[in-house]
C-alpha cells in the first residue's frame, strides 16, 4: 500500500478547530447533537463558552450560525452531510448564501463510505446541492492533513463555505505542512495519456489506479480536485488538451458533483471523452466501508478500468 | 415612560408610515399590504422610541438589532427606515423595481438599516438567537427584536429557535408576534390553529406579554417591561388587524399579497388618519 498511515478527516477537523480556537477568539462552533461523531467535541471541551450544541435542530443550527456571523463571529457549524444541507437547505440558501454570511458549514459522513449506518446516513447528493447555490464555495479534502489545512484556511476567507468530510479512517496522502490554493486543483502526479480528477476519499484510490495503469504502460495524471466550486477550469482544459481522456472519481452520485462539474467545463470549452466514477444514481445500503466501495464501483480498479476503456475507444 | 405629547408624535408618525406603505404599494402594483399595515405601531414604537440606533451609522456596534422575520412586510420596514433617515424617503417609490435597493423582500447587502435578509418564513428567530448569543459572549448590552407573523409560527423551525432562546436564557431577546389572525389562505385558526399561542410560549419558558397592537402606550410599556426581565426571553403577542387603517382591507383575506388598483389605493389615502 502506497499510503500506509490512516486517519479520519473528521478527527483532523476536531484538531484544527482546537488550533483555530486558540489563535482566533472569534471562532465559534455549533453542532446539532453530533459532536461526538463530527469531533467538534474536541473544541467543546477546550472552549465550552464558544461552543453551542443546539440539539437535534438543524434549521436552528444554521439560523443561529447566521446570527453569530452577523455579529462578527466566525461560526463553524457541523452535522452529518445528509442533514446539512438535507435538513436545512432553505436556511443555508436564504440565511447564509444569499446574504453572503461568513458561515463555515463542515459536514462529516459524506458519501457511501459512511458504511454500516446505511442509506439514510450516506449523503450522495450534498455536493450537487451546495454547488448550485450562488456564493457557496465547496471543498472536499482528500485526507486528514488537507482537512487541517482547509479548515484553518477558510477561517480567514470571508463568506460561506461547505467542507465535506467523511467518516472512515482514510490514507494519509499529504504531509502536515501541505499547502493548497482554494480553487486550484493539486497535481499529485503528472502523466501524458489520461487525467484522473478525484476528490475526497477517492484521491487515494486514484493514485492506486495510476499505479495499476502504469503496469499497463498507461501514463496517468492525477489531480486532487479538492475545490469543487469554484472549479479549476484552466486545469481541466489543460488536461483535455494534453491527455487523451478524463476520468473523474468521487464518493457521490455521478449526477451533480465533481464529475458533472468537470463534464460541464469540458462540454463548453474543450469537448473530450470522459468517464465518471461515482455512485450511479442509486441509494446506498449497510455494509463495511470497503465492501460498499467495491459493490458500488468506487475503487482504484474501477478508475483504472474506466481509463483503459477510454483509451481503447480512442485507438 | 413617555409624556402624552410624545405618544401623540408617535401616533402621527404611524399615520405617515401608513401613507408611505399605501403609496409605495400603489406605485409598485404588487406586494403585501395587509401584513405591512398591521404592525405599523409596533415598529414605530421600536424605531422611534425604544431602540438605540444611528441611521447615519447603520453598523454601529452597540445598536439594538431588529429583524423582520416576516420579510414580506418589507414595505413597512422600508417606510420606517426612510422616516428614520437611513435613506431618502423618495427612494420608497422604487419598491420592487429593477435595480432597486428596495427588493421585494429585505436584502441586508443592498439597503442600509436592514439587519438581516429575510423572506423565507421561520428563520428570523434563529438568527436573532445567534445575535443575542454573540451579544452575551461579547458582554455587550444591545438588545435584539424580531417580528414574526402569526401564521409564521406554524413553521417548526420557530419552535427550535424558541427552545434555544430559553435554554440560553436570552433576556436580551424580544420576539413580537403580529397576531392579525390571517394568513395567505385564510384565518390562522382555520388553516392550522396556533392557539393557545400564549401558553405555547409560556411552556417554552418564555416571558409572555399580550398587547393591543394599536395602543402605543401599551406597546411602549411592555417594551420597557421586557427590559426588566432576567434570564428569560420575552415574547409580545400584539393583537392587530390585517390591513389596519385602510377600511376596505381590514380583516380581508384578500389583502395578504394582493394590491388594489392605484386609483383605489390613492383614494383610500384620504381616509387615513
Amino acid at each position: 500500500m502506497r499510503f500506509p498511515e490512516l486517519e479520519a478527516t473528521r478527527e483532523a477537523y476536531g484538531d484544527a478547530l482546537v488550533e483555530l480556537g486558540s489563535e482566533n477568539p472569534n471562532v465559534v462552533v455549533l453542532d446539532a447533537d453530533t459532536s461526538v461523531s463530527t469531533r467538534t467535541q474536541k473544541f467543546a471541551l477546550k472552549f465550552p463558552e464558544r461552543f453551542f450544541n443546539v440539539g437535534i435542530a438543524e434549521q436552528n443550527l444554521v439560523g443561529v450560525a447566521a446570527g453569530l456571523a452577523l455579529s462578527g463571529k466566525i461560526p463553524y457549524m457541523s452535522t452529518y452531510a445528509v442533514f446539512a444541507p438535507g435538513r436545512c437547505l432553505d436556511q443555508i440558501r436564504n440565511a447564509v448564501a444569499y446574504p453572503n454570511l461568513n458561515v463555515k458549514i463542515v459536514a462529516t459522513h459524506g458519501g457511501i463510505s459512511v458504511g454500516e449506518d446505511g442509506a439514510t446516513h450516506q449523503a450522495l447528493e450534498d455536493l450537487s446541492i451546495m454547488r448550485a447555490i450562488p456564493n457557496m464555495k465547496v471543498i472536499v479534502p482528500a485526507d486528514a492533513n488537507a482537512t487541517r489545512f482547509f479548515v484553518k484556511k477558510i477561517a480567514y476567507m470571508e463568506g460561506p463555505f461547505y467542507v465535506r468530510l467523511s467518516r472512515p479512517s482514510v490514507p494519509v496522502i499529504y504531509d502536515k505542512d501541505c499547502d493548497f490554493t482554494i480553487g486550484k486543483g493539486f497535481k499529485l502526479q503528472d502523466g501524458s495519456d489520461i487525467t484522473i480528477f478525484a476528490c475526497g476519499v477517492m484521491v487515494a484510490e486514484a493514485m492506486e489506479a495510476a499505479n495499476q495503469l502504469k503496469e499497463k504502460s498507461v501514463s496517468a495524471r492525477v489531480i486532487d480536485m479538492h475545490t469543487i466550486k469554484p472549479i479549476d477550469e484552466d486545469l481541466i482544459v489543460k488536461a483535455a488538451e494534453e491527455t487523451q481522456g478524463i476520468v473523474t472519481a468521487e464518493d457521490h452520485n455521478v449526477i451533480g458533483g465533481l464529475g458533472s462539474a468537470v463534464a460541464e467545463v469540458l462540454a463548453e470549452k474543450h469537448p473530450t471523452p470522459i468517464r465518471r466514477i461515482g455512485v450511479r444514481d442509486t441509494f446506498g445500503e449497510s455494509g463495511s466501508h470497503k465492501e460498499l466501495m467495491l459493490k458500488y464501483g468506487l475503487t482504484a480498479n474501477n478508475i483504472a478500468q474506466a481509463a483503459l476503456n477510454l483509451i481503447s475507444r480512442r485507438k | 415612560m413617555l409624556e402624552q405629547i410624545d405618544v401623540q408624535k408617535l401616533c402621527k408618525k404611524a399615520v405617515t408610515v401608513r401613507r408611505h406603505i399605501v403609496e409605495m404599494l400603489a406605485e409598485a402594483g404588487s406586494g403585501h399590504p395587509g401584513g405591512s399595515l398591521s404592525a405599523v405601531e409596533v415598529l414605530v414604537a421600536l424605531y422611534f422610541y425604544k431602540m438605540r440606533h444611528k441611521p447615519k451609522n447603520p453598523r454601529w456596534e452597540d445598536r439594538d438589532r431588529f429583524i423582520l422575520s416576516k420579510g414580506h412586510a418589507a414595505p413597512l420596514l422600508y417606510a420606517i427606515l426612510a422616516e428614520a433617515g437611513y435613506f431618502p424617503v423618495k427612494e420608497l417609490k422604487t419598491l420592487r423595481r429593477l435595480n432597486t435597493r428596495l427588493q421585494g423582500h429585505p436584502d441586508r447587502i443592498t439597503l442600509p438599516g436592514i439587519e438581516m435578509t429575510t423572506g423565507s418564513l421561520g428563520i428570523g428567530l434563529s438568527v436573532a438567537v445567534g445575535i443575542a448569543l454573540a451579544g452575551k459572549l461579547d458582554g455587550r448590552n444591545h438588545r435584539v427584536y424580531v417580528l414574526l407573523g402569526d401564521g409564521e409560527v406554524q413553521e417548526g423551525s420557530v419552535w427550535e429557535a424558541a427552545m434555544a432562546a430559553a435554554h440560553y436564557k436570552l433576556d436580551n431577546l424580544v420576539a413580537i408576534i403580529d397576531r392579525n389572525g390571517l394568513q395567505q389562505d385564510g384565518l390562522t385558526e382555520q388553516i392550522m390553529s396556533i392557539e393557545p399561542i400564549a401558553s405555547k410560549w409560556r411552556a417554552f419558558n418564555w416571558n409572555v406579554f399580550e398587547v393591543d397592537g394599536y395602543n402605543l402606550k401599551e406597546i411602549i410599556n411592555v417594551l420597557d417591561e421586557a427590559e426588566k426581565v432576567e434570564n428569560r426571553p420575552t415574547v409580545i403577542i400584539a393583537h392587530t388587524t390585517k390591513g389596519k387603517g385602510v377600511p376596505s382591507m381590514e380583516w380581508s383575506t384578500q389583502c395578504h399579497a394582493k394590491v388594489p388598483s392605484k386609483n383605489i389605493l390613492l383614494s383610500l389615502l384620504k381616509g387615513l388618519k
